[in-house]
Order: C-alpha cells, then structure tokens, then sequence
C-alpha cells in the first residue's frame, strides 16, 4: 500500500517534471505576447525526432554515453531554437499588432502545418527512440523501483528550472522579460527592446522544449509525429493551472498534473488518465479563476 | 413573419427539395457527399460564430457539443431500439432534434463557468470540457467505445442537411435582430459598458452558448444518421479547430461569412486532393497567409448583402 503510493509519487514526478519543462514554454511566451503559442507542441515533437536522428548518427561516434546524452540534448535544444525562432519571425512576428484571435489561428496553422509535415518526413509510424544510457534500478526495495532514467529526469528538469528561475530574477534580461510581460508598451516606451526580449523568450522556451523532448524520449521511447498534441495540450494545461504567465506556476502545474495522472492511473483506471488532467483543470479553475499562483486583473472603466 | 417572407422560405425549401431528386440523380455520390459535408460544416460554424463572433466569447470545444448530439440521436435510433418508428424519416427527424436539445444542456452546463472566466482561461475550459466528453464517449463500452457505433440508419440526405442549414440561417438571423441579439452584440463589444446599460451579462452569456450547441448537436445527429458511422475520434479537439477556423475565415460574427467558411474548410482539403500527401500541408499554409493578408477574415463582420450594398451607395 505504502510501496505502490510512493512508486506512484516517483513515476509522478518522473512524468510531472516532463510536462513542468514543456508548460514553461507555453507560460513564458504568453506572459509576454498573450497569446497560446500552439506551435509549442510541435516544437517539441521536432525536438524528439531531431534527438532520434543526432542519437543514430553520434552513437558510432561517441562512446562515452554521458557525452552523448548531454550532446543529444544540446543538440535538440538547438534546433529548436532554430524552429521556434524561425516561427516567430515569419508567422508572429507580422502579427504584432493584430488581434489576439488572429495570432492564435495563425499559431493553430503553424502546429497543423508541422504536424502534417512531420508525417510526410518522418512517416506515421512510430519510432523507437534509443537508449541513450542503459536503464539500471538505483533502487529495489519491497516493491519500491527507482530507476537511473527517472532521476536522470527530475534532475535535469531541476537544473534547468533553476537556471530559467536564475535568469528571469537575477539578470539584467530577465528583469527586462519581467517589464515586458507586466506591459509590453511601457516597457518599450522606457528604452527596453521588446522584439530582442520576445526573442529571447521563445529561445528559452524552444530550448526547454527540445530538452524536455530527450528526457521524454528517454523514459517513453516511442516517438511519432503526432506525439506533440497530447503532451502539448497538458502542458497548457498545466500552466493554465498555475496561473498563466507564472513560472513558478507552470512548474507546480506540471508537476501536480503529472502526480495527478499517475495516481489516477493506478487507483482508478488507465482510459480516463487523458480526462484527469481536464477535469482537475475545470475544477480548480471554478474556485480560482486566474489559477493556482495567478493574480486576477480587474478591468477598469 | 411577413407573407412575403413565409412564402420565400416555402420556396427555398421546395427548391431544396426539389434539388434533393436532381442531385441525387444526376451527380456522382463522391461530389454527393461533399456538397452535403458543406452543409454540415455550415451549420457548425454559423452555430460556434455565435459564441466565438457575435457574443465575444472563445469556445474550443465545439466538437464536444457536435459529439453530444451524435451520440444522443444515434443512441435513440439504434441502441435502444425503442420503436420502429425511430428508423423513419420523421423518427430520424425527431431523434436528431433530441440529439440537439441533449447538446443544449451540455452547453448549458459548459456555459456556466464562462460566468466567471474570460478570455484564453475559457477557451482552454471549453477545451477541457470537450476532450472529456469525448474521452466519456471512449470508455462507455454501451455506445461502442473506442471501436464506434455502426449501423446508424442513413435517412439524412442532401434536402435533411440543407433544410437544417435554412433553419439554421433563419433562426440565428433573426435572433441577431431580435432584442436579444442586440444585447449579445453588446456583451462582445464592451462588457462593463453592457452592463452599465442593465444587459445581465450571464443570463446572454449563457443564452448564447445554449443556442449554439443546439444548432452543433443538430449538426452532430445529420452528421451521425449521414456518415451512419460514428465514434469518438470525429470528435477530437482538431475538429474544434476545424469549425473556429471556419468562422475565422469567414469573418467573425458574420452568418454569411461563416456559411462561406464552412463551404471553404470542408471543400479545400478536397480539392487538394490532386497534391496527394501535401495537401495537409498546403492547407494550413493558406490559412497562415490568410492570415497575414486579411486578418478580419473574408467578410469582417459584415454580411454578404451588406458588402454590396456599401458598393451600391459610394
């Protein structure tokens, strides 16, 4: 009884912190831009299969599995970079001063446009991603297992998410980010500048996101170019319920919603595990309605 | 309702129905479907232009109203098999109007948080809402679960759809000009000032998310008794996309702009046909430039008439 709740505190946070790194992308750009960047999802689709083919390709190369796992994940986080930035200077950028509708169809067209090309180039069938690093239990007592790949896991996302918390408090950048996502016209009226700063936040997210890709690789080695959209949409949801445009939020977020789904998984039933995340998400958003962390607005007249 | 208008809709209806026997005739059944996937396609998105373009609000759940409606008029015409008379037209007839009042109380039931949230925090809940309908509909093993629910009586042809489309048109018109429609008008354009007026903002709020998943859920029940074959996946969350899109291209809050976007979304990726594999791919970039070039979608909220009655007059 004991055992079977603390493996499903594991496995929770092993999941959790996954969608924790993919939910910060979606809550940091919109606090700056306001806008649900659906790309985000497909971002981290690229970000898996572009780990996959560095993988095979450095895998001959490099013998030393740990350099080839920090390799592969630099590698992905690059070129996600390269893809998100690119998505925002083509379809977003134009857009600036649009309405915010216009922007999220747009956004909704980008996602669909990498999903389906995805298919044609990487085909529909799923692939199996490789194992960078042998799994070993770390851990096997009394039914408890604890592996290599999950700790691996919480513990990279944990550098990551202290670095991104480092960044966005403690520089001189992020507290330029903090200007613009508080209001993005005074901040340009007082000499910060807003196009450099939207930039910089879709690298950190698109960065995230090709991270958070390797470690998902990692622990559910099959990867499919449809693989963004459920992953995509939890981990909004996972913002959502820390309050969008809240790090911290989005990191509780992920992490709660990753418990969630493995509790429910094993005290109620695998089919509804996908409906869970939602029904959390409606509930918590009926008695807080700006989120867990969020701080509501009122409009003045 | 003026004689005058009475009589044109009996012709317009006579006209549907007389086009029923051309068509049927005369084309072949792969354009069949097509023009009547447009007729379906149009009633969902003048249904969500609604929400999404008349009362100012951001619903992605749509295909989860559109499922409702399915599922409850498939439901009464075969799961329970309750009378053979639900094999008829006019039982389909009936079934498929429950399947929409079904949707009505969804909606009613989804439009009671979009009390309190605005913006992206209700389209993400209308989201959710959406997705666990459909993961209900996967894990009730009574309507087929995951395989889907086969032999649904085909009765919904060509004048079925179309005639739906005219009373959809009609309805959502005339509540646009009613007083009612005026008020949601005004709670899209300015909430605090619509409400300083003594608009009850919820009570509209509400009313509008309850018309249009009435209209989604009858779309759903042609849908069901048209393809005789449904199960969840019809319903994901890409459709719910599919229908704002519509609406967006059309031109949010304009009924006729929404019927055009119907037309468009549905007929386009068939049109594609010709670029095999590609054509998913051009798709979205057609949208994405649309975007670009004419941000207020085709039509604005404009309707049809009215653009060219402005170029009459200048």
């Amino acid at each position: 009884m004991l055992q079977a709740f603390l493996q499903n505190i594991i496995n929770g946070l092993a999941q959790g912190s996954v969608y924790a790194l993919v939910a910060l992308g979606y809550t940091m750009v919109y606090g700056v831009l306001q806008f649900i960047n659906f790309a985000h999802s497909d971002i981290f689709m690229l970000g898996a299969f572009s780990g996959f083919y560095l993988a095979k390709w450095l895998t001959p190369i490099v013998p030393n599995p740990l350099v080839l796992l920090l390799a592969t994940i630099l590698g992905s986080m690059v070129f996600c970079v390269t893809v998100g930035l690119t998505i925002e200077r083509i379809a977003y950028r134009p857009l600036r001063s649009a309405p915010r509708i216009n922007v999220l169809i747009t956004a909704i067209g980008v996602s669909l446009f990498l999903e389906n090309l995805g298919q044609i180039i990487f085909g529909a069938d799923p692939q199996v991603f490789p194992a960078l690093i042998a799994t070993k239990s770390i851990l096997n007592t009394g039914g408890l297992v604890l592996n290599n790949i999950q700790v691996l896991v919480v513990l990279v996302s944990l550098v990551l998410m202290v670095v991104l918390h480092w960044i966005v408090h403690h520089t001189k950048l992020g507290t330029a980010m903090r200007a613009v996502s508080f209001d993005i016209e005074v901040a340009n009226l007082m000499g910060i500048p807003t196009d450099t700063i939207i930039i910089f936040t879709f690298t950190i997210g698109s960065a995230l996101a090709g991270a958070a890709a390797i470690l998902y690789g990692l622990s559910y080695p099959k990867i499919e170019p449809l693989l963004g959209t459920m992953i995509g949409l939890k981990a909004f949801v996972a913002a959502v319920f820390g309050g969008i445009g809240n790090i911290l939020g989005a990191a509780v977020g992920g992490i709660v919603l990753g418990l969630a789904e493995s509790f429910t998984v094993y005290y109620i039933s695998s089919s509804f595990r996908d409906a869970i995340a939602f029904g959390i998400l409606i509930l918590i958003l009926l008695f807080k309605p700006a989120g867990l962390f969020g701080t509501f607005r009122r409009e003045k007249v | 309702m003026k004689i005058i208008q009475k009589s044109i809709l009996l012709i317009i209806a006579l006209a549907i129905f007389g086009l029923n026997y051309f068509l049927e005739d005369n084309v072949d059944g792969y354009v069949l479907r097509v023009i009547i996937n447009c007729g379906i396609g149009m009633i969902l998105a003048m249904s969500l232009n609604l929400i999404n373009g008349c009362a100012g609000q951001f619903s992605l759940g749509h295909a989860g109203f559109m499922g409702v409606g399915a599922y409850a008029s498939a439901l009464i015409t075969t799961v329970l098999t309750l009378s053979p008379f639900f094999k008829t037209d006019l039982g389909v007839g009936c079934a498929i109007l429950t399947g929409g009042l079904a949707a009505a109380v969804a909606g009613y039931l989804v439009g009671l948080p979009s009390l309190r949230l605005r913006g992206d925090y209700l389209a993400i809940v209308t989201l959710g809402f959406g997705e666990i309908i459909r993961i209900c509909f996967l894990n009730f093993e009574q309507v087929g679960g995951a395989r889907g629910l086969p032999g649904i009586p085909r009765v919904a042809n060509f004048f079925w759809v179309y005639l739906w489309v005219v009373v959809t048109f009609v309805a959502l018109l005339r509540l646009l000009r009613s007083s009612y429609g005026r008020a949601i008008l005004s709670v899209r354009e300015n909430e605090i000032a619509a409400e300083s007026m003594g608009i009850n903002i919820a009570h509209y709020k509400i009313v509008a998310f309850v018309i249009s998943s009435f209209f989604a859920g009858i779309a759903g029940g042609l849908f069901a008794h048209f393809q005789s074959f449904i199960d969840p996946n019809s319903f994901v969350f890409n459709k719910s996309v599919e229908v704002v899109i519509m609406v967006v291209i059309g031109g949010m809050g304009s009924l006729s702009g929404a019927m055009l976007g119907g037309i468009i979304v549905t007929l386009l990726p068939e049109l594609l046909r010709a670029f095999d594999n590609y054509r998913m791919v051009i798709f979205p970039l057609i949208l994405i430039i649309l975007m670009l070039v004419r941000p207020r979608g085709i039509f604005g909220h404009k309707e049809i008439w009215e653009l060219f009655r402005k170029k009459a007059s200048s």
